[in-house]
């Protein structure tokens, strides 16, 4: 084993301090380390989305970073986004268009939109099917998902 | 899967960075966004012994007008940062259209200007614009540095004339000559996937509106970037009718490209598309050479 590195990382406005290995991934680490499962793991090389999580601000592939390179940054993951009686409005926006069946890609749909409608408010639909084209849903065919980002433009919009 | 153990190093100058590199030699690579190494190293397809991060080198993040009206770009930009850049939009037109067709948003925020092209994938689109658009690369190693044009930097795939011992650090791009026009078009099976095939052409007009200069160069069309030298001799000189375009752009698939058969597509539909797409990319850059002459 190599050695160990001492991070202190803020995820979800909590300041977690740890020893890492340089070869944990970030996405192991939130999930195994700290217990936060909502990032989940599909293809773990960059290509599903499921493991997206907010890094300084911009979705990333947790998969593709190594928690040592997390050290003095800070990281939202779905846990962050809101509360099960205070939903984020995409999180209401999905529940209410029926955006997820199986639900093992919404946390990195959720967190890759955060940006996404932040920075476009009122997205076309070939802009939404371009900002979720990193985002891979083996259940829905994904028309259901485009509804609800359409819904949670609107609602972040009012 | 996950990685294989690995010695880690974060130095925070460049000095620092090629220091590691000269000591360990090829146990040891560099990590830029790691959006390609990473998911090499989760296959264990990549094994190295030695992580050099740059990522916390901030003399390597910058995008930097040059007097001449070129453009440089640090070799740790984040792609994210050149796509949203208004002096790339300006001053590199073709790299501020490439910079949304590589990858995906999550890749683009972490990925790397110098990353993509040290990487030298022959599908990356940045490796096909940077020797269309004569691109330099500043290496920096143990003895000094050197400057590389892009069209001898690669030599092949995933390999390009760096040695373990040196870093990419920065890319100029020379001044869009006036009376230029551009064009980047790729066939993807699925949006931002790696392309069957892609085509970026560059041409500039004279003063009779005749082709002075033609550059075509294919990405996924073989070991490393492909420029379509016949097809751009063909143009030269010559005014850009139908009949021209059509003619290099069968040249280019027939006789520049020799593309290969895979899972994905066939060598012979590949150069369909090559041809196609040749074709289409020489028609948006007359177009916008002959807007831009207005």
């Amino acid at each position: 084993m190599s050695d160990l590195f001492d991070v202190a990382i803020t995820v979800n406005g909590i300041l977690y301090e740890r020893e890492v290995e340089p070869r944990l991934l970030l996405s192991d680490f939130l999930r195994h380390d700290l217990g936060l499962t909502g990032t989940h793991v599909g293809c773990e090389h960059g290509v599903c989305g499921a493991c997206t999580i907010l890094f300084d601000g911009d979705p990333v592939r947790s998969c593709l970073m190594f928690a040592v390179q997390a050290q003095g940054h800070e990281v939202l993951t779905v846990e962050g986004l809101g509360a099960i009686d205070d939903l984020h409005p995409i999180q209401e926006a999905f529940w209410e268009a029926h955006g997820l069946q199986c639900g093992f890609c919404t946390p990195g749909f959720l967190t890759t939109l955060v940006p996404f409608l932040e920075e476009n408010p009122d997205p076309s639909e070939e802009e939404i099917r371009d900002a979720i084209s990193g985002n891979l849903c083996r259940c829905t065919g994904y028309k259901h998902i485009v509804d609800a980002v359409k819904l949670a433009a609107e609602k972040m919009r009012a | 899967m996950k990685p294989p153990p690995f010695e880690y190093y974060a130095p925070t100058t460049v000095e620092e960075a090629v220091a590691h590199l000269a000591e360990h030699g090829y146990d040891a690579k560099p990590l830029a966004g790691g959006q390609s190494l990473i998911p090499m190293m989760n296959f264990r397809l990549a094994q190295p012994a030695i992580l050099v991060d740059l990522n916390n080198i901030a003399e390597l993040s910058f995008i930097r007008p040059e007097d001449d009206g070129g453009l440089s770009i640090g070799a740790m930009t984040r792609h994210q940062m050149v796509e949203k850049d208004a002096q790339v939009v300006e001053r590199a037109p073709l790299i501020n259209e490439t910079m949304p067709k590589i990858a995906t948003s999550q890749i683009r925020s972490r990925g790397t200007f110098g990353g993509s092209l040290a990487h030298a994938d022959p599908s990356a689109e940045l490796v096909a614009v940077s020797v269309a658009l004569d691109g330099n690369f500043k290496v920096v190693g143990p003895q000094g540095e050197r400057w590389v044009p892009a069209n001898e930097f690669f030599l092949g795939l995933f390999t390009s004339v760096l040695e373990p011992e040196e870093l990419l650090v920065e890319i100029n791009l020379p001044p869009f000559p006036e009376r230029t026009g551009w064009s980047l078009m790729e066939i993807a099976r699925r949006p931002h996937d790696f392309c069957l095939i892609g085509v970026v052409a560059v041409l500039t007009l004279d003063e009779k509106d005749q082709c002075q200069q033609a550059k075509l160069v294919y990405l996924s069309a073989g070991d490393g970037p492909v420029e379509a030298h016949q097809a751009a001799e063909l143009l030269k000189g010559q005014a850009l009718t139908a009949e021209a375009i059509q003619a290099a752009a069968e040249t280019a698939a027939s006789a520049d490209i020799d593309p290969s058969s895979d899972i994905h597509a066939t060598a012979e539909f590949r150069r369909h598309l090559a041809n196609v797409l040749a074709r289409r990319a020489l028609g948006e850059a007359l177009e916008r050479a002959i807007s831009n002459t207005q």
